[in-house]
């Protein structure tokens, strides 16, 4: 898996073909979506619900249709965890395996589903009825153990539960029949809130308190463009995904860019482990979202956007799709919004395919433009060259509905919350070892023991802020504030008690980036893979001392060299305990007694010769001459 | 760039001290190349659009830490080329390189070519290595009657997929898969499924930078001792411009 031995799937996939699709069927697909390349993901995402499987046949047919060439369309289906080039069950289990689920009891409910399935995971059954397969965090973590099944979320799962509803499955139950058995005749609010749980914990007083509709956007309209620039700028709203840019910059160099378009983008791609906030926005206020992505189009000129929603949260798509259309039907999206001539404003959903770099913002335009999800090169910045080439505003979900609030509200009301360069308030995704794990909106500048007391896991250990590419704090440190100047935070807050193992949270965190590194760069895709194995081998207690200089030596090569922010932040899991919990590395690291690595070990190295010598070794094989 | 361009105003900013011309939209990898300072690099290639995957000209450039293909030169900027520190950085890159795939010099053909080989030399990779090596297994294709590919050697620099689209007009190559399972694959099942001829600039001994892509009948042509990287270091040819 995790060396360079990729071609088994791409082999696989030439000659495992089992169901040639018509071309017919490609055709249609192909032209529901203009035949345009640039809506490759939705064409191959629309192939793989379908039929299960992209075939080298299917993508020379879809390379026809699109006008590229069949290696183009093969590098995006390749590229996404979801697409698959050999065929997939036609219901597909997704066990989320975060950190935070394998301490749930991940396990055990594995086991219940192999075992009732009879397949392990990675596998497809012989019927092509199920697959089982591991997927990185998917949202859920303050109700995990969690899966998808299909399109359809299971959360707060046990061994009993995972039974019945792998035996319900193997009975010919649908997915959606386990939520309720009049799935069908449920409001897709309704299916969203029978799948998944909210738990709001704290509600604040700009997001999650009441909010009226529109009235931002009412507010926006009677002012001139510029005017609701200089207001965002004003209220010192920042970047809520995590990266934290001046909102109001943001949009006032892309509304400065003379271009025939400008576009406007809602990264929904929340990714990182352990957050789910932008979940409980996209089903709790839908609405604020839409405003804010509409006051942001006034503000920059567009007249169309972009809803990037991580394919994790395909369930949330019935219900964000009946809110586009109830706007466009009360006229506040589409032509002339609210009547005002000349204000046309659109916004289209785009479904991810699992990939976490996509919430990067150059590579969700990439994904958005139907290529694999890799960065772009900056400058240009998409605020200059962005979509398709276009200026272009790229902003997380709780942002569009921080602006919106701030249009209704003003600037000065949302600046007073906060603290100095951290204004207004955030909402915080709190999971792990606490007894009410959830989303709670606090204003910024809170302590981490605020945090903890507010979500009582006071006995924490390890609290890891903003997720595996933030950092590892211990307990001499959680009386450090919440705030853009201390402890920055895209939202997630996952706490760990005294009985975790450091490493073992370190060496998922390390998989999880070696599984989501986009390739394109050489520290990034081959580095963490060292990262990886170096800490596999503190793990199995053959470290050396000298290993943990290398992994400070390795880190900084590849902090220094990537090219986008995961690379950039990738080692922290590492570099972050190195700090706060230096004696987890000292205590698994003893200085060799011989000068011999304990990782070498010459009758593994000797055995491959042994083979092909087809005889013992003299000098190793002490029982050579009895 | 064109030689129209030259006509615009020129700025200057310094590399590692030495003063340097440059043209608006230039990056500071052109203009050094211009100025006949060699910053080392490997997906990079003369007459391809600027990629900036393989991090190996990574500069200081006003001193944030900066891809020279694609950074554009700015008046003024002090630029850091061959310090010790980025001297490191890069042999980490290059030594990378070598455990992703499988580079055994001694029984490849590109030896004394090898772009990758020449780097390891200059930047003076003398020392053990530190990595682990990923040896990966790929089949090897030669399907084709005048072309093989060992993508086991393929430093994902992608000059070949860029050289096929941007100069040939064709698309013989592209990226597959994602991490470290994204590599360089062939538009089709195999290499004797596409369009590729072993006239195309793709295909051509410059275009690949190590021994993935092989002209068949030809190896040995030239004996080792006689290769490119034989008559000097690799960048010698744009540092002697400085002479």
């Amino acid at each position: 898996m995790e060396n360079g031995q990729s071609s088994v799937s791409r082999d696989a996939a030439s000659t495992g073909e089992v169901s040639a699709v018509p071309a017919a069927d490609i055709t249609a697909i192909c032209a529901a979506f203009d035949n345009d390349s640039h809506r490759m993901l939705d064409i191959l995402r629309t192939v793989q619900d379908r039929f299960r499987c992209i075939a080298p046949s299917t993508m020379d047919a879809i390379a026809a249709q699109t006008g590229l060439t069949r290696i183009e369309v093969e590098g995006v289906a390749s590229f996404y965890s979801f697409l698959s080039l050999t065929p997939r069950g036609r219901v597909t289990i997704r066990l989320c395996d975060d950190i935070v689920d394998r301490f749930t009891g991940l396990a055990d409910v594995t086991a219940a589903f192999e075992d009732v399935l009879g397949i392990g995971i990675g596998e497809t059954s012989a019927d092509g009825a199920f697959s089982l397969e591991y997927t990185p965090c998917i949202g859920m973590c303050d109700q995990a153990p969690a899966a998808m099944i299909n399109d359809v979320l299971l959360v707060g799962l046990t061994p009993q539960s995972a039974r019945s509803a792998a035996e319900a499955l193997m009975a010919g139950k649908t997915p959606e029949h386990l939520i309720s058995d009049r799935f069908d005749e449920l409001s897709p609010q309704e299916r969203a809130n029978r799948m998944v749980e909210n738990n709001i914990r704290h509600a604040g007083e700009v997001l999650l308190g009441p909010v009226p509709a529109d009235a931002g956007l009412a507010k926006a309209v009677e002012m001139a463009p510029a005017q609701i620039i200089t207001a965002i700028e004003d209220s010192g709203l920042r970047g809520c995904g995590g990266a934290g840019f001046t909102t109001g910059r943001k949009w006032r160099f892309a509304a400065a860019e003379t271009a025939e378009k400008h576009y406007v983008i809602c990264n929904a791609d929340e990714g990182e482990p352990g957050t789910f906030k932008d979940r409980v926005l996209l089903t709790e206020r839908p609405h604020l979202l839409i405003e804010g992505m509409t006051i942001a189009a006034r503000a920059v000129g567009a007249r169309e956007g972009i809803l990037y929603l991580r394919g994790e949260y395909v369930y949330l798509r019935p219900l964000l799709e009946e809110v586009l259309e109830q706007r466009r039907r009360r006229g506040l999206l589409g032509e002339s919004i609210l009547g005002i001539e000349g204000f046309d404003f659109d916004i289209r959903l785009q479904l991810g395919a699992g990939a976490y770099i996509c919430g990067e913002e150059g590579a969700l335009i990439s994904s958005c433009e139907g290529l694999p999800g890799e960065p772009k090169t900056r400058p240009p910045f998409p605020v200059n060259r962005g979509y398709l080439g276009f200026p272009t505003v790229v902003n997380n979900v709780e942002t569009f509905c921080h602006a919106a609030r701030i249009l209704d509200r003003g600037a000065g009301w949302f600046h007073a919350m906060g603290t100095e360069g951290s204004h207004g308030t955030k909402l915080f995704s709190i999971c792990g070892d606490c007894l009410n794990p959830g989303i709670y909106e606090l204003p910024y500048g809170h302590s981490v023991w605020d945090i903890l007391e507010m979500a009582s896991g006071q006995e924490a250990a390890a609290v890891q802020i903003g997720g595996p590419s933030g950092t590892m704090i211990a307990r001499d440190s959680f009386d450090r504030k919440l705030t853009f100047d201390d402890l920055a935070t895209g939202g997630a807050i996952i706490i760990f008690n005294g009985d975790r193992n450091i490493l073992e949270i370190v060496e998922y965190y390390m998989s999880f980036f070696v599984h989501e590194s986009c390739g394109y760069c050489t520290p990034c895709r081959v580095g963490n893979v060292f990262l990886q194995k170096a800490i596999a081998k503190f793990r199995k207690g053959l470290a050396n001392p000298d290993d943990i200089d290398y992994l400070k030596d390795l880190s900084a090569t590849i902090i220094e060299t990537s090219r986008c922010g995961l690379g950039m932040t990738s080692p922290n899991p590492i570099l972050s305990t190195l700090q706060n919990f230096p004696l987890v590395y000292s205590a698994v690291s003893k200085p060799s007694k011989d000068g011999i690595r304990d990782t070498f070990d010459i009758q593994s190295a000797i055995d491959s010769a042994r083979k092909i010598a087809k005889r013992r070794s003299y000098l190793y094989d002490r029982d050579f001459t009895k | 760039m064109s030689p129209d361009q030259k006509n615009e105003a020129g700025f200057t900013f310094t590399i590692d001290g030495v003063e340097v011309t440059a043209r608006a939209g230039q990056t500071i990898l052109e203009a050094a190349d211009e100025a006949g300072i060699y910053i080392p690099r490997l997906c990079d290639h003369e007459g391809l659009r600027h990629q900036g995957s393989c991090r190996v000209c990574t500069v200081k450039a006003g001193g944030r830490s900066v891809a020279a293909c694609t950074q554009p030169a700015e008046a003024g900027q002090t630029v850091e080329n061959e310090t010790a520190h980025l001297t490191k950085m890069r042999r980490d890159l290059v030594e990378m390189l070598f455990h992703e795939g499988n580079h055994l010099c001694p029984i490849c053909e590109a030896s004394g070519n090898c772009e990758l080989q020449a780097m390891a030399y200059r930047l003076d990779m003398t020392d053990a290595t530190r990595f682990p090596y990923l040896e990966p297994c790929r089949a090897v294709d030669a399907t084709h009657p005048d072309i093989a590919l060992d993508t086991n050697r393929c430093i994902s620099c992608g000059r070949c997929i860029r050289a096929s689209q941007d100069v040939d007009g064709k698309g013989v190559f592209g990226y597959v898969g994602r991490g470290i399972h994204r590599r360089v694959a062939v538009n089709g099942d195999n290499l004797a499924d596409t369009d590729a001829e072993v006239t195309d600039h793709a295909i051509s001994s410059e275009v690949c930078p190590v021994g993935c892509i092989i002209r068949k009948r030809v190896g040995f042509a030239t004996p080792i001792g006689e290769r490119k990287f034989d008559k000097g270091l690799i960048g010698h040819e744009i540092e002697e411009k400085r002479k």
